[in-house]
């Protein structure tokens, strides 16, 4: 009996020679248990060494490997090929992106974008670490936990039309992550982070479209964390006007 | 425009943004920048799970943390290092969870700790089971608020740099545009993790291809150990994905075909019912070490114990009687990785698994302080090697290590580079010029090579794993380095379809190929040198631990033929070499 | 170097998710609209009964009866959406744990069939 065998239809892109994207098309086995990052590693291997794309850990931790799988963003090690069967299966370079190189895309922006949300636990005053661990309950945890999950993937960025629309958006996981510290007890950073996360590009330019959770491989729910943010934004404007005078 | 810093990091994994950050709190004038083949997020301290241990609980001392790494390592870990690490390891868990790292909790607020093989007495940290990913995001995260801290992500680095007996920078391929360019600094720290993937079934992601220790080797360095390679017990069969050591610290059992829990067979003591109030036992059964536990798969599957899969036989790691609720709060990724990678849910079946490998004991020889041999370069982290872990790693020091030695690489590296003048970069450039060449050379316009890189690859993981891996004999270890000779020769006919600048993953590639046969090589023929059984290298030919001639580290050294083997005496402080037991039960 | 991928101005026929967000974005408009109907009906009201009859009978055509229901339908959607994301926004812990969605969006739904209930008697009985 022949072996199983489906049809992956890769974009191509080589800056070199290419002035337009193309896409090729390889027959690689089928088997039960292979990922899309399984037939990329054999036709890597195989058939065309020239095919580029990111990946590391193989088992949705690293990031890495995000690509749109029949137009949907996916973790190529997450994605089975049994999911796509009879195929075929069209790959291309994560959505609103710049393309580098086939399958790899530019992630400057996104990069710089986490900078800018101030991503780690600011303090009025350190505690010396010889006095030891700053105490926080399982519940105070639990409130920030889920969107510390974020192992920056971009699949989010991929799914947000705002962000294909409107390139400066901050994004769903830079959001989600200034949301984490906000939220963390440890930390007294809010304030110094309203200027990026209530500018006109941040929380407010979210329609609340939702995508960015439905993708999301970890269930961080940056829809979610933009929301709440709007919420505290809404409520701190409130105080202002109401209470000009209190403590900032 | 030269790229000249003060202080160059080659890894922006656990280690290598720990030294970053030390060396930026040690002088903010410092200019420090970090290099990397991958985002710093991507480094594979992102996939460690399990936790990171330090004593800081009442009924904990750091004796007890001393005498069981050193018991752990088989007596080969040199006993100042392991006692500066211990005393060490709590005051930088604790600067970790100062700067975010969301730790798993008691009820009073207090960090809590979890048991871990190996160990007399939990001191595990931990950060419900993926204390890696919150690790090394809380490190990168907090890296960003250092103006000091530079980084070039996505350069793949190919050459140190020594001139006048110092290093003094690396060449390094912008894989953005090609470009192969010098980057200069007055010290430079390797942090580029292990080389597990000369192995074909690891836990080990893409990027493990012990690029640094290859680095350091070519460059006259010494790697350290080899041959002490750890199969985690506990790995997913074909994909090799971890399966935590936190399943059996949280109570799992490992069974055989009969559902037998078949450790009590091997001097690991006797089982306690899972649901006895003391189970599980620390250095019992499950919560024995990692070669330990290992080696009695294999010799559970020369008896026909082991149960037939599509990928080889393995044995269940039975976590069910836990129940759904203490598995979606102390081990969801266990939960998540079996049902999309094994296909069963761990709270109904129990999860298949085999020895896979893990960790690289060994590594470029460093001292005490974090120096090679070289002045001007130190490394931390998996690809060194101090030594603490010995012959075998205790689960959860590594994470630790990573922290301790990274620190401490970093602000002696920022110590020597302050002593130092400026760099005569003209000279490196030569050198530079000779590397352009060499890889333009040997891969980017060689028109008569026919060897696939994958086809040297996948010969090295077969001949690695029957020569090299749990047992291990005189005759199959010499067709290894035999085979690798081979394949090195054959190397030098490989070719590589990709000839573009941007992006070129092929070409990095058969350059870490060419890193992984220089490692192998040296596993190999340290392996085939010690001609004892000790840790997590086990010669059937010669079963003992001798301690006589063997009290020593190897150190394989790079020739134009086959590595030159050496050996260092351990330094023995407090703890003189016992009888390594498990198994009593209190 | 890198290349940039243009956006199609139809993009969001792509995913029935992205059709689902821009009707619910659309529904808005619709219950705009209805708002304007029944301003202009409140001002009918004013004129002599007439008038109001004609404008009345107008309406009772077939194509004002399709826009209501369409109307109708946008407007339940409209807050059938907004209850089922209010989980999202309103997180209450108990300890470690999160409410129930429902307890969040029951609350929500719960008003609105009172509201609509008493508005409902309000003006049977008036």
């Amino acid at each position: 009996m022949a072996e199983r065998t489906i049809t992956l239809e890769v974009f191509r892109y080589r800056p070199d020679k290419d002035k337009e994207p193309t896409f090729q098309s390889f027959t690689v086995p089928f088997r039960e248990d292979w990922v899309v990052l399984d037939a990329l590693n054999y036709l890597k291997d195989q058939t065309d060494g020239s095919i580029s794309f990111r990946w590391s850990c193989r088992m949705g931790v690293c990031g890495s490997c995000g690509m749109m799988v029949n137009g949907t963003p996916r973790l190529s090690c997450a994605a089975f090929l049994r999911e796509y069967y009879p195929g075929p299966v069209r790959v291309e370079p994560l959505a609103n992106f710049p393309v580098e190189r086939d399958l790899i895309v530019n992630l400057d922006d996104f990069m710089k974008k986490l900078k800018a949300v101030k991503p780690w636990i600011i303090r009025k005053e350190e505690k010396p670490v010889s006095e030891g661990e700053y105490r926080q309950s399982p519940a105070e945890l639990a409130n920030f936990k889920q969107f510390s999950m974020c192992i920056n993937c971009m699949l989010c960025y991929a799914a947000c039309p705002v962000y294909g629309l409107q390139p400066d958006f901050v994004g769903p996981a830079a959001l989600a992550l200034a949301h984490r510290y906000n939220l963390d007890s440890r930390d007294e950073g809010q304030e110094l982070r309203k200027e990026v996360v209530f500018s006109h590009e941040s929380v407010w330019e979210c329609t609340f479209v939702g995508e960015c959770s439905v993708v999301c491989p970890k269930d961080v729910d940056p829809a979610g964390a933009i929301q709440q943010e709007k919420v505290a934004g809404a409520l701190d404007l409130v105080k202002s006007v109401l209470m000009p005078w209190g403590s900032r | 425009m030269a790229h000249v810093h003060d202080i160059l990091i080659v890894g922006g994994g656990g280690a290598g943004l720990r030294a970053a950050i030390a060396a930026a709190e040690a002088d903010p004038k410092l200019d420090i920048a970090i290099v990397s083949k991958v985002y710093p997020m991507r480094s594979h301290t992102v996939a460690a799970e399990g936790g990171t241990a330090a004593v800081i609980k009442e009924n904990d001392s750091l004796e007890d943390h001393i005498k069981d790494t050193i018991s752990g390592a088989d007596w080969l870990a040199d006993q100042d290092v392991v006692e500066l690490f211990v005393k060490a390891a709590p005051a930088e868990l604790i600067q970790l969870e100062h700067w975010g790292c969301p730790w798993s909790r008691e009820p009073d607020g207090r960090v809590a700790v979890r048991p871990f093989g190996g160990m007399r007495i939990e001191r595990t940290w931990f950060a419900a089971d993926k204390t890696g990913f919150h690790l090394l995001h809380s490190l990168f995260q907090t890296s960003l608020k250092y103006e000091s801290i530079k980084r070039y992500d996505e350069w793949f680095v190919t050459k140190l740099l020594v001139e006048n007996g110092r290093c003094q920078g690396v060449v390094a391929i912008e894989m953005q545009t090609g470009l192969i360019q010098p980057i200069f600094a007055k010290a430079i720290v390797l942090a580029t993790g292990g080389g597990g993937r000369i192995f074909p079934f690891t836990t080990n992601g893409a990027i493990k291809t012990g690029d640094g220790m290859a680095l350091a080797y070519r460059a006259g360095v010494a790697l350290k150990d080899m041959e002490f390679v750890q199969y985690h017990p506990t790995g997913l069969p074909g994909t090799g994905i971890l399966i935590t050591e936190a399943a059996r610290g949280e109570g799992g059992i490992l069974v055989n075909k009969n559902g037998y829990r078949y450790l009590q067979d091997y001097a690991l003591g006797k089982p306690l019912d899972v649901n006895d109030p003391r189970h599980p036992q620390l250095r019992t059964m499950e919560l024995g070490p990692r070669d330990k536990l290992s080696q009695c798969f294999m010799k559970e599957r020369e008896k026909g114990n082991t149960i037939p899969g599509p990928y080889g036989d393995v044995v269940h790691l039975d976590i069910r009687h836990l129940g759904e609720k203490k598995i979606d709060k102390k081990i969801p990724f266990v939960r998540e990785l079996s049902k999309n990678y094994a296909g069963i849910d761990p709270v109904y079946e129990p999860i298949p698994v085999r020895p896979v490998v893990h960790y690289m004991m060994g590594g470029v020889h460093t001292d005490i302080q974090a120096a090679t041999s070289i002045p001007g370069l130190y490394a931390a982290g998996e690809c060194a090697c101090v030594s603490i872990n010995g012959a075998n790693r205790l689960g959860s020091n590594s994470l630790t290590e990573l922290l301790v030695f990274g620190a401490r690489a970093g602000r002696n590296a920022a110590a020597f580079a302050k002593e130092q003048g400026k760099l005569d970069t003209a000279v490196l450039e030569a050198q530079t010029k000779d590397e352009q060449d060499r890889i333009r050379k040997n891969f980017l316009t060689k028109t008569d090579g026919k060897e696939r890189i994958a086809t040297i690859r996948t010969e090295m993981n077969s001949t690695m794993e029957v020569g090299a891996g749990i047992y291990r004999q005189e005759g199959p270890l010499q067709e290894t380095c035999k085979k690798l000779a081979e394949l090195k020769e054959r190397f030098k006919n490989v070719t590589i379809d990709d000839r573009s600048n941007c992006f070129n993953t092929e070409l990095t590639s058969v350059l870490e190929l060419e890193n992984m046969l220089d490692i192998a090589e040296a596993v190999a023929h340290s392996a085939v040198n010690r001609k004892e059984s000790r840790g997590s290298h086990q010669r059937t030919d010669y079963p003992k631990r001798d301690d006589e001639n063997f009290l020593s580290h190897s150190l394989a050294y790079c020739t134009t033929g086959a590595p030159r083997i050496d050996y260092q005496k351990v330094v023995i402080t407090n703890w003189p070499p016992a009888e390594r037991t498990y198994g009593d039960t209190k | 170097m890198s290349y940039r991928r243009p956006i199609a101005s139809n993009w969001w026929m792509a995913k029935t998710n992205y059709k689902l967000f821009m009707f619910r974005e659309l529904t808005a408009v619709f219950v705009w609209l209805y708002l304007i109907f029944y301003l202009c009906q409140l001002s009918q009201l004013g004129k002599d009964p007439g008038t109001y009859t004609t404008f009345l009978s107008h309406r009772a055509s077939f194509p004002w009866i399709l826009f209501h229901i369409v109307a109708l339908v946008a407007a339940i959607y409209h807050s059938v959406t907004w209850f089922n994301l209010t989980p999202k926004v309103i997180v209450v812990r108990q300890g470690e744990e999160k409410i129930p969605d429902g307890l969040i969006a029951g609350p929500h739904y719960a008003g609105w069939l009172g509201l609509s209930l008493a508005i409902i008697f309000i003006v049977l009985w008036s």
